[in-house]
């Protein structure tokens, strides 16, 4: 008779040849809770996301601007939507993580706790906030967790086009009058630093980073993509003619990098403790709709308990 | 670019003041739809209620180019949505109203949608080749709208007891907005002589039959009340449609003569 395989070497061997690992295979629990957080975390972004863009869709200065905005926050629910589907084949419900989102156990990416003040930070979300998301996201489309990995390659795509429309925004007011170049350097003032501080704490501060990245969850470390993102940044800032809030921004030859100044790790940390600018009105926004919502859900359920719909032209 | 026909300088001006009302109609509508977005309910319905307003975003992209090219006065769709102050706009004054909660703003969209998907089905044989192309097209999205919000008004009037409260009531605040969508006036009437639009009073019979139809299923009364407010075609709106474009115009107005 075969020996049961130990399941634990099993999952080892898989991830170290870079297989899948599915919902229905053996996990470690640590593995399962990690993913857990990490996914539904990402799935809150994208709802809470909306928000600080969707404030700027009835204020759109075009129609095909308002078009393309209202088209690319509502992908966002997409991503979300896709996000919650692929955590709950970890066995949690969309419901439950949505409550701990609402009762601050789960987190979202901090970011978007910073407000949106002018049509330029439109542009700006898009070039740099997509762009640092693309980073991140991109090695995620080879993530072990084959549900997350798929998922993240539907993402990505449409990742790839919000960061073009944010960058023509970005150009169309940069080349603009003299107002509409001082908004969108305005616009980068204020969103550069935050951006930066999206890859999360540096390495040596970052308490999660070595065991995700022996699970081939994560592929790279934050540094690292903090550092690609700004080197590929600073060009398409000359680009715009553009100038990137930082004195201590320069070329080292000799790292084949860009350096660049320290970031404000006060700051970040408060924001992820809940004193960002908007942390509270994001926060609300999100229990108000879901509150305001509830009898909607009742009414929904109780309809399908009676009868099925089949309502026909 | 549309390859326009020339009618004579009366049927004309009807024409591009009908073409006005249709795009307004669907921007205004549109841009409360995108108001919800990020608010919903539901995820689901969140998305769905972009897609409602996507497409009659696009709708009325579609109406302001044809509308601008009839004119022959060298304005953009652009310059028509952002640069009319609320009297030169046209919409009719159901689609202005705030959205409040979601029984409100489904109940709105049910009313608008049952007019609108008999309209673009008359338009769509208009005599005019490119009114027939843009509602041909339009009638596809404007079905599932239809669908939607239909559904929606059976599933909340036959839901709970607070849904049906709270759909009858928004139906009982917007049923005095219905009585302008199918009154004709005298720009109907020019056009409808002309071969380019259609009898709206045909256009009554058929909405009072599906609505009846979807407000039994969904087990409401309606309203008794016979006052219709109107106004909107006639660029008289209600006090909301100011706030509206308050909010849309800000940055055209505030930085004019820019590109965006």
């Amino acid at each position: 008779m075969m020996q049961t395989p130990d399941p634990q070497l099993l999952f080892d061997l898989k991830v170290a040849e870079e297989q899948r690992i599915e919902p229905k295979d053996w996990m470690p629990e640590p593995y399962r809770r990690t993913l857990i957080r990490q996914i539904s975390q990402h799935a809150h972004s994208e709802i809470v996301g909306m928000l600080p863009e969707g404030n700027w869709i009835t204020r759109a200065p075009s129609l095909r601007r308002k078009a393309v905005l209202l088209a690319k926050v509502q992908d966002e629910a997409g991503h979300g939507l896709y996000l919650y589907s692929a955590a709950e084949t970890l066995g949690v419900s969309r419901e439950q993580m949505i409550a701990d989102l609402h009762s601050g156990k789960a987190k979202y990416s901090s970011i978007f706790n910073y407000p949106t003040l002018s049509w330029a930070d439109m542009g700006a979300i898009g070039w740099l906030v997509d762009g640092a998301a693309i980073m991140n996201q991109v090695p995620l489309c080879r993530t072990s967790y084959g549900p997350y990995a798929r998922a993240m390659v539907r993402i990505c795509k449409e990742e790839s086009f919000h960061q073009r429309q944010g960058y023509e925004i970005m150009m169309t007011l940069a080349k603009g009058s003299q107002e509409q170049k001082a908004m969108a350097q305005d616009a980068l003032n204020r969103w550069w630093w935050p951006v930066l501080m999206m890859f999360g704490p540096k390495d040596d501060e970052s308490p999660n980073t070595a065991q995700s990245m022996q699970w081939k969850i994560k592929r790279f470390s934050n540094d690292e993509l903090r550092q690609k993102f700004v080197d590929a940044t600073v060009p398409q800032a000359e680009y715009l003619d553009l100038t990137i809030p930082d004195p201590d921004l320069k070329w080292n030859e000799a790292r084949g990098h860009y350096d660049f100044g320290a970031i404000n790790w006060e700051e970040f940390w408060e924001v992820v403790k809940g004193n960002g600018p908007c942390n509270r009105q994001r926060l609300e926004a999100r229990q108000k709709a879901h509150a305001e919502g509830e009898w909607v859900r009742e009414a929904a359920m109780a309809y399908a308990k009676k009868r099925v719909m089949s309502y026909e032209l | 670019m549309f390859d326009t026909k020339t009618y004579s300088s009366e049927v004309n001006q009807a024409l591009c003041d009908y073409l006005l009302r249709l795009a307004d109609s669907s921007l205004i509508l549109g841009h409360r739809l995108s108001e919800w977005c990020g608010h919903g309910p539901i995820l689901e319905q969140d998305i769905a209620m972009s897609n409602l307003a996507l497409d009659l975003i696009g709708q009325a992209r579609n109406w302001y180019q044809l509308a601008a090219q009839q004119a022959g006065l060298g304005q953009t769709e652009d310059d028509l949505a952002y640069l009319r102050d609320a009297p030169q706009y046209r919409n009719v004054l159901l689609v202005e109203q705030p959205n409040g909660d979601f029984g409100q703003t489904v109940m709105r969209q049910f009313l608008f949608d049952a007019y609108h998907y008999y309209l673009l089905q008359k338009l769509g044989q208009s005599a005019d080749e490119n009114i027939a192309a843009i509602a041909q097209k339009s009638l596809k999205e404007v079905t599932y709208h239809l669908k939607w919000s239909s559904e929606w008004v059976i599933r909340l009037g036959d839901g709970t007891e607070e849904s049906q409260r709270r759909i009858q009531t928004a139906l009982n605040n917007l049923w005095e907005f219905t009585g302008e969508l199918s009154k004709p006036d005298q720009t109907d009437e020019i056009l409808h002589a002309a071969g380019l639009v259609p009898d709206l009073r045909k256009i009554q019979a058929d909405w009072q039959n599906r609505v009846l139809s979807v407000l039994t299923e969904a087990t409401l009364q309606i309203p008794t009340r016979t006052w219709m407010q109107k106004g909107g075609k006639e660029g008289i709106h209600t006090e909301h449609l100011g706030y509206i474009l308050a909010e849309m115009q800000f940055l055209q107005r505030a930085y004019p003569d820019c590109e965006w």
